[in-house]
């Protein structure tokens, strides 16, 4: 699916800490081009020249809600804004997961912030009538976050921490061992996709991150190579299909 | 005759904004936000003989005012653009468009340019000689006087319509350049491509940008665009279009007192995309704030 971008002026209403270095922003506004999960925005900040890409982590009526880390200048910014602050958002923007593909029991696959959009995919599989699992790997138990919410949508939900400070200790992978799943959605670093990827038994998608100019396909900033052609990662990405993707060394 | 008409090179603009190469694409994303027949045109993403995937990634680093690429003019090439891409643009924008063309030999700068020249959607080229020449050690055509001259010529004796040359700010005399392109044919100049910088990252202690340096875009190197398009337009008798930085209207008023005959909108629609249509939609306040009758009239007006 192509995406149609639009401009929005959302307003915050809530900007909590919820992990070690996590804050989760809830913004109101008109949000009805924001159609599809693993879409994301793109937000203006004052003193920043280019916006900040920020993946949706839910969408309801006129509430979005971003989960973010602090990962420098921009995202430390962010987490100093105040309920009733307006942000100038870029929606609706990348292809998102398509689920059509997704047989009965889909696996969600998020790695620490790669973990946000599978919220929102797990709330469409499950209007789908489909019995997703999830898998969310955390460093530690300090940096976990969102495990309890997809759980309490009715998602057998599974903690992998690295130093097994909670749940089982390793990585998503070693979760994945002897898992049933007809179909696998991915979101989180590379090093992690090459792992499923080794790992996987079914299909899937994968969504990437690229350092980005505009974010919706103007400057080909963020363009990767795929069997299908080039593909910008902002515009016919973030969402790649597991058997289209060039693992490059 | 509108105001805020301009000719450029005989065809006469509505308004002299003009969305920048390489930040506009084939003009067909932006059309599914605003009309982009309000433009006066718009340069199309850099294109050359064969396709190109362009560098690899990051190709993006932030600067505090602007941003520095290293896209390295990812295009799908001529044929492609000629089947492909024009078709789409057409549908969507019906007023002449620039064809910005790059090249990594004479032969290919003239090889792009002959395939294009027939498309009757196409007004101007623009022929960027910032790219690196391969048959002569790497060094960027549009750092030696000679070699822009040279490209100048052959492109302008290949093609029927105007060619503006777009030159690089990083040399040591831009106005040696912008004259010996002139004195070669040149039916305009354009000014200025990116300027080379690079960013390190803190956290890796690495070039953040994967190729190193990239061209530095943005408000930061407006005053560098500004004060090269009021010396290259003191020297030349041709038109110059102004690129650089370029943000609000008051940057087109203020890049056409310095000589320039329309102006480039560049970075900006990366940050904005409606900048283009907000800097036209803008001009006729900034106009009658500083008691501007007609655009035309202003062009050089500070020299």
């Amino acid at each position: 699916m192509v995406a149609t971008v639009k401009q929005a002026l959302l307003e915050i209403i809530e900007n909590v800490k919820i992990a070690r270095d996590v804050y989760k922003m809830i913004l109101r506004g008109d949000i009805s081009a924001i159609t599809t999960p693993g879409q994301f925005v793109n937000l203006k900040l004052d003193g920043f020249y280019l916006r900040r890409p920020i993946s949706v982590c839910d969408a309801e009526g006129d509430k979005v809600t971003l989960i973010y880390k602090t990962v420098g200048g921009g995202t430390e910014k962010m987490s100093g804004m105040k309920p009733g602050e307006v942000i100038d958002a870029l929606i609706g923007l990348g292809n998102g997961y398509d689920t059509a593909p997704s047989g009965d029991q889909p696996l969600l696959i998020g790695g620490g912030v790669g973990v946000p959009p599978l919220y929102l995919l797990a709330k469409r599989l499950l209007a789908e009538g489909k019995k997703p699992a999830a898998i969310l790997g955390f460093g530690c138990a300090d940096e976990a976050f969102l495990d309890k919410e997809i759980s309490a949508l009715g998602v057998t939900t599974t903690v992998t921490t690295v130093d097994g400070s909670r749940g089982v200790k390793g990585f998503v992978t070693d979760a994945m061992d002897g898992a049933d799943y007809t179909y696998f959605y991915a979101c989180g670093p590379e090093p992690m996709f090459r792992a499923i990827d080794k790992a996987a038994t079914s299909g899937g998608q994968y969504s990437f991150e690229e350092r980005m100019g505009c974010g919706f396909g103007a400057c080909m900033g963020c363009s990767c190579k795929t069997i299908a052609g080039n593909k910008r990662i902002c515009r016919e990405g973030p969402v790649m299909k597991r058997e289209e993707i060039i693992w490059e060394k | 005759m509108g105001k805020m008409t301009v000719d450029l090179c005989g065809i006469e603009l509505d308004n002299p904004v003009i969305p920048a190469s390489g930040t506009f694409g084939y003009g067909y994303e932006f059309a599914e936000l605003y009309d982009i027949n309000i433009l006066g045109t718009f340069s199309f993403k850099g294109t050359t003989k064969e396709p190109r995937f362009g560098n690899p990634t990051p190709r993006i680093a932030e600067c505090t005012a602007g941003l520095i690429n290293a896209v390295g003019l990812q295009n799908p090439g001529v044929e492609k653009v000629l089947s492909e891409e024009l078709p789409k643009m057409r549908k969507v924008f019906h007023k002449k468009v620039m064809a910005n063309v790059s090249g990594f030999s004479l032969d290919e700068y003239v090889y792009t340019c002959s395939k294009l020249d027939c498309c009757d959607e196409i007004g101007w080229f623009e022929v960027n000689v910032s790219c690196p020449n391969v048959h002569g050690g790497g060094m960027s055509f549009g750092t030696d006087p000679a070699a822009a001259a040279e490209i100048t010529a052959a492109v302008k004796a290949a093609v029927s319509k105007p060619i503006i040359v777009k030159l690089s700010p990083n040399v040591t005399d831009i106005v040696s350049i912008a004259k010996a392109c002139e004195a070669a044919g040149a039916d305009g100049i354009s000014l200025i491509n990116t300027m080379l910088g690079m960013r390190i990252s803190l956290k890796t202690k690495k070039p953040i940008i994967a190729n190193v340096m990239g061209g530095y875009s943005g408000p930061a190197v407006y005053p560098v665009a500004l004060r090269m398009v009021y010396q290259v337009s003191s020297a030349v008798g041709i038109p110059v279009v102004g690129i650089g930085g370029v943000s609000s209207a008051e940057d087109v008023v203020e890049m056409m007192l310095a000589g320039a005959s329309a102006v480039q909108v560049g970075a900006a629609n990366l940050i904005d995309p409606y900048a283009s249509k907000k800097i036209i939609e803008d001009l006729p306040r900034v106009m009658d704030k500083y008691g501007i009758d007609s655009l035309k009239s202003i062009i050089g007006g500070a020299r």
